[in-house]
């Protein structure tokens, strides 16, 4: 790093890595939203987020390979199984465990991605897997900036997402009441919203998101049953940096975090996930609610 | 040696535990077809987890500030140590002393974001901490030994005033393991029930009482995480000498969550269940390797880790350590004839201290 001479960071192809650089955001900033969707409903971080995703994109590979479905067709039934798998957690597992100290859904989901991590190398063994391109042909050129069909899907998925998302909650009387709960549990409860539906629906939501992710990233990554750890990483850092109260900060994080990844890779490629770790603690220290994020208060 | 006093009551456990660790290797090599050399040395290992269990059990049991990146500190521990006596030739003890008080010294600097953050922000940032240790060891390969690892650790040594001892098999080492544990098991039980270890306890239950009543946050909450990341070095800078060796591949995160599992299994805030849940959990891993059924060892061991971790939280939120606490209650009510129930209830629970 200390060669870099000014001559060669002329010759860093900037567009290019930022254009890498928003893609893989975009895939941070999905994750990410997961993590912020559930934990604005349910006020609880998940750890398991990067399993459920890499679970359910082994669900759409079987789907894929050994009933040879479409594309279109197994990915519509993963987001389903998604959705139903992620209520199901928060039925089955979540809603038993007592939320009276931060520290147990903490140990609980980071028991929950162990189960999964397990589970899906029990189930689908460890070998890594070519996932099916879900586009493909030649590459869009802009000048000297390449833009492959995958990346310009995921641009376009996470357009899409954001936008159908953005609608829900500020339209729909299901993302109103989802808002409600997040904003105060009580009120919501006094005016007829039932909690537990909306928690469900938080973690189905959340981990449909992060199905839509593991089958855009597969692609790029391979599959295996730890193909997730990373992403999930970045998208923490993504969700803290932009503020874990904030489903826009999650984008904003994201986005961020994938052009520091792009251009960290491209410069340092050991330090890629010790940057991302000291991007999290600088801005944490400066705003401990991430960028866009709303300071908790705490009545005694 | 303060901090290393305890009082006759409470003396029985720890002479008990000392007089079982003493008699493990005489009986072990009265069992016929066991190798007691590779015995000593897994039970070496799980005493030297038990020691970062005890250490990690003082940040999230009893001050509620949650690690998810101990295995850092352990790291940090044992490439310290295994650097200086390795390439500058220091003393194993020396040595140990300075991977002891850097690991602390990290600790401390960590704990002073984790002023700032709370719970699921202190998770994600400690996550991170635990995973950029093994990756700054591979990028500084040059005289860390990259992903290759340090290899062939000089024999540790203890110099005793004229007589020098120099531990050669896994039998002293495992001696050793064990005497360290026992210092660091009273020490930890000294600092839980003194006026720091109530400020700790103050703080888990709630950081704004424990601010109106006077608990310097700033200094507590460093504390903790020094200490903790204290009982971590020490344990890493054991470990690389027991192993004779480290690589980064040994730091993992799931080691952190190892750790986590160990003191959410023996219940969280209290010493003992730290130091039982690292031993069950260590002598759980290895039989599940000796299992003839198993092909698949990391996956079988990876979900009942997971299992473990939600299934005490979900039943037993207490750990072992409630349960034990239970029993003894339970009996110590058993209908006797004098005195009342209630009277022999509350004459326990005042013995029984945190």
């Amino acid at each position: 790093m200390l060669s870099v001479t000014p001559d060669v960071l002329i010759d860093l192809p900037w567009g290019q890595l930022l254009v890498n650089g928003l893609a893989l955001g975009s895939l941070y900033a999905l994750t990410a939203f997961g993590i912020v969707l559930i934990y604005k409903t349910t006020q609880v971080i998940t750890f398991a987020q990067g399993e459920t995703a890499m679970f359910s994109t082994f669900v759409a590979f079987t789907l894929l390979t050994a009933f040879q479905l479409p594309f279109a067709v197994a990915f519509a039934l993963t987001l389903l199984f998604a959705g139903l798998f992620g209520a199901l957690i928060e039925r089955v597992v979540l809603r038993r465990i007592s939320t009276t100290t931060v520290l147990n859904p903490v140990i609980v989901t980071v028991g929950l991605s162990l189960i999964l991590l397990g589970g899906a190398g029990w189930i689908w063994g460890y070998e890594i897997r070519t996932f099916p391109d879900p586009v493909v042909g030649p590459p869009f050129r802009f000048g000297t900036i390449v833009l492959s069909q995958l990346n310009a899907l995921i641009f376009v998925v996470t357009l899409v997402l954001m936008t159908i998302l953005f609608a829900f909650f500020r339209f729909s009387p299901t993302g109103i009441a989802m808002r409600a709960v997040a904003e105060n549990r009580m009120a919501a409860q006094l005016m007829g919203i039932s909690i537990g539906r909306m928690n469900a629906l938080g973690w189905g939501m959340g981990t449909a998101m992060g199905a839509v992710t593991g089958m855009l990233i597969a692609p790029i990554n391979y599959l295996d049953p730890s193909m997730m750890g990373d992403v999930a990483l970045k998208a923490f850092a993504a969700a803290v940096v932009g503020g874990l109260t904030s489903l826009p900060g999650a984008v904003v994080g994201g986005l961020l975090l994938g052009i520091v990844d792009s251009v960290a890779g491209f410069e340092a490629p050991e330090l890629r996930n010790s940057i991302a770790f000291a991007l999290i603690v600088i801005v944490l220290v400066v705003r401990p609610a991430g960028l866009l994020g709303r300071r908790e208060t705490k009545k005694v | 040696m303060r901090w290393l006093r305890t009082r006759r009551r409470v003396l029985a456990p720890y002479v008990l535990g000392a007089a079982v660790l003493l008699l493990i290797p005489p009986l072990l090599g009265g069992i016929p077809g066991v190798a007691p050399g590779y015995v000593l040395y897994l039970v070496s290992l799980a005493l030297i987890y038990a020691i970062v269990a005890i250490g990690l059990g003082i940040l999230i049991g009893h001050t509620g500030q949650i690690s998810l990146g101990h295995a850092g500190f352990f790291a940090i521990g044992a490439y310290t140590s295994a650097l200086l006596t390795l390439r500058l030739g220091l003393p194993f003890v020396l040595a140990l002393v300075v991977a002891a008080s850097l690991s602390a010294a990290i600790g401390f600097l960590l704990g002073l974001p984790a002023l700032r953050l709370s719970g699921p922000y202190l998770a994600v940032a400690t996550l991170g901490f635990g995973l950029a240790i093994p990756q700054l060891v591979v990028w500084q390969g040059s005289w860390t030994g990259g992903s290759s690892g340090l290899h062939g650790l000089p024999p540790a040594s203890l110099p005793l005033g004229a007589l020098t001892i120099v531990f050669r098999t896994d039998q002293d080492y495992y001696y050793l393991a064990a005497a360290v544990l026992i210092l660091l098991t009273i020490f930890a039980r000294n600092v839980v029930t003194s006026h720091t270890g109530r400020a700790f306890i103050a703080i888990r239950d709630s950081e704004t009482a424990a601010r109106a009543m006077g608990v310097d946050l700033v200094r507590y909450k460093t504390t903790a995480f020094a200490l903790s990341a204290l009982y971590a070095g020490i344990a890493g800078g054991l470990y690389a000498h027991v192993l004779h060796g480290i690589s980064p591949e040994d730091f993992t995160v799931l080691l952190s969550v190892d750790f986590l599992t160990m003191i959410v299994l023996g219940g969280l805030g209290s010493v003992g269940g730290a130091l039982s849940g690292a031993l069950l959990l260590t002598f759980l891993q290895n039989a599940l390797t000796r299992l003839p059924v198993v092909h698949d060892f990391k996956n079988l061991y990876i979900v009942v880790l997971g299992a473990i971790l939600i299934l005490t939280i979900a039943f037993l939120p207490r750990g072992l350590a409630g349960v034990a606490r239970s029993v003894r209650l339970r009996w110590a009510a058993r209908p006797r004839d004098g005195a009342s129930r209630v009277d022999q209830i509350v004459e326990l629970g005042e013995g029984s201290g945190v």
